[in-house]
């Protein structure tokens, strides 16, 4: 066991960095996007770095890593690397070399683009392919709305960038909470208490303070060692099964996608913000989600046809109004549309006498 | 006849296909054919399949490693340990084809071959570990130079955007900030001490690439305070249509300065009159537009760093919040001393005076700003807050009637009393 490594930490990144990169680190001067897919970084020094970007699943296999390997090889003398959305980037000095790889790119059927006013790679959480607490599988919706705007993905026809995500469940592991368009797993169904369980499985106090609404109690009948569920006060969000496994809140008919729209990170023209409820339940339908997909296409559409140059997804809504955006995509507006949770539901409502019908 | 219809149906179309790389791996790795069966149920069922965690670990470390076991063991024995495995990433998601074939070797060995470049921190995922392989597999990743990231209530893998590397807009050294906090955050990193996650995100200026802002509750964004660089001949080459908006990236040919630029300004300080574009830079509030419309033209200024936010989270669980102000510039340079102390302050409040399971801006809005900035020795500033209170509902401390009885106007932390 002496021989044991431990706290060391990531290797440097200086050992991956191509030597272009190294040569020109801090002295980038501007950069233009050729073509769709097609980063051209330029140096004080004059220097010219070509990044071309490929969308990639984010669930794959070692055999996949060893194919971007080789064409990293080819073409990029074995530096690539990853954006924050997933893509994948080679990194050439070569002008002449980007032709051939993006036809290699073609061959392997991993499409070109994700860069400026396209539809990039959807980030993403787990599903069901790993994770207990999902809704929604991820990689699944993900894959048939990727299918579906595929056109968007490659080209830079629309008014600004759309970032879309997903996450499988409320607990927002993918963070879409400021994404153009996000998809959200949602439960609707009140946890079903196993008493049997729950009494071997966990800690009562740490149960009920685990519950942000206070919908739970100790169990009346004190011989019977669990809780009790003020079913009203629930809106599920799993909390409790997260510190006790025997309050599962899973069910196959009633869980369902929600898709939250208009929010930013970037600080450009207006500050990052939240995305807001556009549509509070579309049914769970795999393996292709078709009404999820469907919505999200009609919601992008009316976008691409009513925002102003420039205008991002929310910029654009909030130009027009909101009750402007349910009209113009033919959404319903419900109860839960509304604001009825803690603090952030004050500042959501009117005040003003400036509305349109 | 095939044994997942329903998966069948998510490899036709034209985006990449999960299910036909997991395919071809399964004929390799009999858990992921398992894998593979056991999906295809929960897509006929519309119910995951997993067991809720379950503690496991390497010897020494309590992150890193996340339980998983399938609730469907007899069906699919293969993945009835299938752990997740977190390997803390380089700096900017920069590799050589030898590192990753590596990476690829070792869990190809000890592992299922399925994985994620990269989790939502940031951290490569190795998706489908046995238990008794967990150590075997920990110990070559370290022989090669790899450790795992966090997970749990620990401190998280810090991550990063592009930064110098290839960015001309990033106002510190992004990279370096993130593997300098991450070696020197180990011992947090790996031992779950805190009463919940806690995130660093380092972005090279207000574009925020990671997402910062929203994604991690030490946000640290970069930002100038001088003057925007101007090139104004590259203007007028805008104005005439040779350069293109956003570099090309944009469905518009030719820009329109004074529309598309200084009529989109959210300060309004600037102006064109045809042949030269001025900036009131006193007024700008470094919002990226125009750099981003004209990226020949325009540069953020020389005198640069950071500005340190504090508090984001998903909606878990009193709503989502955003990061907000808590510095509003710091010079960040190695060995980022300033910024190392600020952030031991933090924590150390927060472990402190955190319920289990509270992120740092949960406990703030609890406790309240103004304990919170005592605590992290930060005076009230004006960029701090989009408005002031509208209520009159404000505490005064004897701290605030020491420096009233002193002679000085307010108090507003030890040493930083207004005279």
């Amino acid at each position: 066991m002496s021989e044991r490594k431990t706290d060391i930490g990531p290797p440097h990144y200086e050992q991956f960095l191509p030597p272009i990169i190294k040569e020109n680190y801090g002295k980038w001067k501007y950069h233009e996007i050729p073509e769709p897919g097609v980063l051209k970084h330029v140096s004080e020094s004059g220097a010219e770095l070509y990044s071309v970007r490929a969308g990639a699943s984010r669930l794959i296999s070692t055999d996949f890593v060893r194919e971007v390997c080789d064409l990293a090889d080819k073409f990029c003398d074995g530096y690539f690397r990853f954006t924050s959305r997933n893509n994948i980037e080679f990194l050439l000095t070569d002008k002449a070399r980007i032709e051939p790889l993006k036809k290699d790119l073609k061959e392997l059927g991993w499409p070109v683009g994700g860069t400026g006013h396209s539809v990039t790679s959807i980030i993403h959480t787990q599903g069901w392919v790993h994770c207990h607490t999902p809704a929604i599988d991820a990689s699944g919706p993900v894959k048939a709305v990727m299918d579906d705007l595929f056109e968007y993905f490659g080209s830079h026809q629309l008014p600004a960038q759309v970032r879309i995500a997903l996450a499988c469940c409320i607990n927002m592991c993918g963070a879409v909470h400021c994404s153009d368009i996000a998809m959200c797993g949602v439960h609707r169904t009140v946890p079903k208490i196993d008493h049997q369980k729950l009494r071997h499985l966990c800690e009562i106090p740490t149960t009920i303070a685990s519950c942000p609404t206070g919908a739970i109690r100790p169990h009346p009948d004190k011989s019977i060692k669990s809780v009790v569920v003020n079913e009203p006060r629930c809106m599920y969000c799993g909390n409790c099964y997260t510190m006790c496994p025997a309050l599962p809140c899973f069910d196959s008919e009633k869980g369902g996608v929600a898709l939250l729209v208009g929010g930013k990170v970037s600080n450009a023209k207006s500050p990052p913000a939240f995305s807001r409820l556009a549509v509070p339940y579309i049914p769970n339908n795999p393996p292709r989600w078709p009404e999820t997909v469907e919505t999200i296409r009609k919601i992008l559409i009316k976008y691409a046809e009513g925002a102003n140059k420039w205008e991002r997804l929310g910029e654009w809504i909030e130009r027009i109004g909101w009750e402007k955006f349910f009209e113009v995509c033919d959404l319903p507006f419900t109860f839960q549309h509304i604001d009825d949770y803690k603090f952030q539901a004050y500042e959501t409502y009117r005040t003003s006498m400036h509305f349109k019908f | 006849m095939s044994k997942t219809p329903l998966l069948d149906q998510l490899e036709s179309g034209p985006w990449p296909s999960f299910v036909t790389d997991l395919k071809r791996i399964a004929a390799k790795k009999p858990q992921v054919l398992d894998l593979l069966g056991q999906l295809e149920r929960s897509y006929q069922e519309k119910i995951t399949h997993w067991k809720h965690g379950g503690i496991v670990g390497v010897l020494g470390y309590g992150s890193g490693i996340i339980g998983r076991y399938s609730d469907l063991p007899d069906e699919f024995p293969g993945v009835e340990h299938f752990h997740t495995m977190r390997i803390n990433q380089p700096s900017g998601w920069f590799y050589t084809t030898a590192a990753l074939r590596q990476l690829c070797d070792i869990w190809d060995k000890h592992g299922s071959s399925v994985m994620n470049l990269h989790g939502a921190t940031g951290d490569v995922i190795f998706l489908g570990c046995r238990t008794e392989n967990l150590e075997p597999c920990f110990a070559e990743l370290t022989a090669a130079g790899w450790d795992l990231g966090g997970s749990g209530s620990t401190f998280r893998s810090p991550s990063c955007c592009v930064g110098p590397a290839r960015c001309e807009w990033s106002c510190y050294d992004t990279m370096e900030a993130c593997y300098e906090i991450t070696q020197e955050m180990q011992f947090d990193l790996h031992r779950p001490s805190y009463p919940y996650k806690y995130k660093i995100k380092f972005s090279g200026c207000p574009n925020d690439c990671v997402a910062a802002v929203a994604r991690a509750d030490l946000s640290v964004i970069g930002v100038w305070k001088d003057d925007i660089r101007v090139d104004q001949s590259a203007v007028q080459a805008y104005a005439g249509g040779e350069l293109k908006p956003k570099g090309g990236g944009a469905h518009v040919d030719k820009l329109d300065v004074q529309a598309d630029v200084v009529g989109l300004c959210p300060t309004y300080c600037m102006s064109y009159d045809g042949k030269t574009l001025k900036i009131d830079d006193r007024n700008c509030n470094h919002c990226m537009h125009c750099i981003n419309m004209m990226p020949q033209a325009l540069r953020p200024g020389t005198e640069t760093g950071a500005a340190i936010l504090l508090g984001s989270h998903a909606p878990i669980l009193e709503g989502a919040q955003l990061s907000w102000v808590i510095q509003p510039f710091m010079v960040m340079e190695s060995p980022y001393d300033e910024f190392k102390e600020l952030n031991s302050r933090i924590t150390e409040w927060w472990a402190e005076h955190g319920k289990n399971r509270e992120r740092v801006g949960e406990l703030i809005l609890r406790l309240g700003m103004r304990e919170f900035l005592e605590a992290a020795e930060l005076p009230p500033a004006p960029q701090q807050v989009r408005i002031p209170r509208a209520n009159p509902f404000f505490f005064w401390n004897q701290s605030d009637f020491d420096a009233e009885a002193k002679g000085r106007k307010y108090y507003q932390t030890e040493g930083f009393d207004v005279e």
